[in-house]
């Protein structure tokens, strides 16, 4: 991967894709509120929300395919809406933002994309055959799209974002259906992608993958941003934690439990299973002061952790109470 | 590297010959995959010319002969004109599957996919031209005027089809479902096929309708191929007024389908 195509808005420091008040309404139903994205290069940003949130529509115009009713936003420096050829030549789409051709094989897709970027009937058989390769398709490559079992479609999806080498990636739930193994392949991919220079936009219905890929998370609800932070901050924002201990001694339980009420942020110790102890509490500081007081008290622990929240927690909280939403985009 | 090369914008005019044939390209290949799509314009020219020929011939021209050789042309200028629907249905499932969002989505010229699908069915026009010929000469036709003028009576007949066809695109980027499409695209072309010469000669229908069929563009088509097929004279006048048609369904369809595509979403 070239870095010098790269620096484009690096050089300014300028966020690779920036939106500022995004707004789009179709007919009554007003889709984006005025959404704010700032995603710095070489970095992954996950965007989440209810179906129906606003997310593909926010996409959309990011990647010039409707244009905004108010707003404004930039990729790698250019204007969606005056510069958006350049934007064109800047991205790449995935997923149901934009398909491949299914009665087409997967090289003749992937050679009909490098010959519109202009990289030549040679240049783009090449390259072809380099993502191929990359992506493990070589084998099924002169096979029709259609014939492709889920795994080779999403690769093969992947791969056609990736013809020309773009500086930011739109990736629509790049591991829906597929099994662990193969998910975990393909975040393997992305990351290289973003070790190479490129910026992400993830959306996934994942809260896992979004944990697992992100280095930050926008949530988007009723067509409004309601939360954008790193995944750690927005678990600390949400829920605090949870401290769980396992005396090493059963007997030693209810001296434990005194402890932990002693450190808890609230809420009495609770007795989870195979004798463990769970208590929530506010900041780090709660884990040293339960270890200092086990410890002067002469306890033995065989476990002691602290946990955040899942972010299906996060995501429920920060949502919850907008399930209507869902049915007012279906109806 | 190539990136490079990419940021830099190529000379317009070149740039959409250039990608428009790509996508013609794609289009060859996907008839190339899927010869079954071809069916309507390779059996349909024969059905047509048996059903005819051999059920009305008699009665409309006294002989089956000679209502051959005044039916063939028609029935290749029908049978393009019926043709070209498909390529609205195709477009609109394009749409749907979200082909041409990609197409969007890439630095190239928004015209280039249509132009692309459009030339994409020139290969529909050159077989229905030569199995409307095969189908013909099977069942008696023969030329009445030399090769060249017959060749240039198909191109004719292609070349309508190739500007029809704009109708049908626009049609496809308007209208919510392919087989929408395919329904409202019939209903138009039938009757445009059947109130023409195609069938019969204009003077056994009454007054009222042959102000229609005098004007329509269908007619001026036939009448020309018969023209150059038979060697009868008096056909350049509607080779004129078949050329006249072609521009003015490119000027009128073409920004339409143009404009329609660009507010697609």
């Amino acid at each position: 991967m070239s870095a010098g195509a790269r620096n484009v808005a690096g050089m300014t420091n300028e966020p690779m894709v920036e939106a500022v008040g995004l707004a789009k309404s179709f007919g009554q139903t007003r889709a984006l509120q005025g959404v704010d994205l700032a995603i710095p290069q070489g970095t992954v940003h996950g965007v989440l929300g209810p179906n129906g949130a606003g997310k593909t529509t926010a996409v959309r115009i990011l990647s010039t395919l409707l244009r905004p009713d108010a707003g404004r936003a930039r990729i790698a420096g250019h204007d969606v809406v005056r510069d958006a050829e350049r934007v064109r030549a800047s991205i790449g789409l995935t997923g149901q933002y934009a398909s491949v051709d299914e009665d087409l094989t997967g090289r003749q897709n992937l050679v009909l994309f490098g010959t519109l970027l202009d990289l030549g009937r040679k240049g783009a058989r090449a390259r072809a055959a380099e993502l191929l390769e990359w992506f493990d398709l070589t084998g099924a490559a002169d096979r029709p799209a259609k014939t492709y079992s889920g795994g080779m479609r999403r690769r093969l999806d992947l791969a056609a974002s990736l013809v020309g080498r773009p500086d930011v990636i739109f990736l629509d739930e790049p591991t829906t259906g597929l099994d662990p193994a193969k998910r975990e392949d393909m975040w393997g991919v992305v990351r290289s992608l973003v070790r190479d220079g490129s910026t992400v936009l993830l959306t996934t219905q994942y809260l896992e993958e979004a944990e697992a890929l992100a280095d930050e998370i926008t949530v988007i609800d009723h067509g409004r941003v309601i939360a954008n932070d790193t995944p750690q901050r927005l678990k600390r924002r949400v829920g605090g934690q949870t401290l769980e201990v396992r005396p090493a001694d059963e007997r030693d339980l209810p001296r434990t439990a005194e402890i932990l009420a002693m450190v808890s942020s609230g809420a009495a110790p609770e007795a989870l299973r195979d004798g463990k102890l769970a208590v929530p509490v506010s900041g780090d500081a709660a884990m040293a002061e339960a270890v200092a007081r086990l410890t002067a008290e002469g306890i033995g622990v065989t476990e002691l952790s602290l946990h955040l929240p899942s972010l299906d927690e996060v995501f429920f909280a920060l949502t919850s109470g907008s399930s209507n939403t869902i049915k007012e985009f279906a109806a | 590297m190539s990136t490079i090369a990419l940021n830099r914008p190529a000379a317009k005019p070149f740039k959409l010959i250039r990608h428009s044939l790509e996508l013609t390209r794609r289009s060859l290949i996907k008839t190339w995959r899927t010869p079954e799509a071809l069916i309507d314009v390779t059996v349909q020219p024969g059905l047509f010319l048996i059903i005819f020929v051999y059920i009305f011939g008699g009665a409309v021209s006294g002989s089956t002969h000679s209502y051959l050789q005044f039916l063939m042309p028609g029935v290749l200028a029908q049978t393009i004109a019926m043709g070209a629907i498909s390529i609205g249905v195709n477009l609109n499932t394009d749409i749907e599957k979200g082909i041409f969002d990609r197409f969007r989505s890439l630095p190239i010229p928004r015209s280039a996919p249509l132009i692309g699908a459009v030339f994409g069915d020139v290969v529909r026009y050159v077989l229905v031209s030569i199995s409307t010929f095969a189908f013909a000469y099977a069942m008696g036709f023969r030329l009445g005027s030399d090769p060249l003028h017959a060749v240039a009576g198909c191109l004719l007949a292609v070349l309508f089809g190739l500007c029809l066809s704009w109708a049908p695109v626009f049609l496809g980027m308007i209208v919510r479902t392919s087989g929408a499409v395919q329904g409202i695209g019939f209903l138009t072309v039938l009757p445009l096929t059947f109130a023409s010469n195609v069938f019969v000669g204009v003077g056994t229908l009454p007054g009222w309708m042959q102000g229609f069929v005098r004007n329509n563009p269908l007619t001026h088509l036939v009448e020309a191929m018969r023209g150059l097929f038979l060697g009868t004279p008096g056909y350049l006048p509607h080779v004129w007024w078949t050329l006249g048609w072609c521009a003015a369904l490119v000027v009128v369809f073409m920004p339409l389908a143009l404009a329609a595509y660009r507010r697609k979403v």
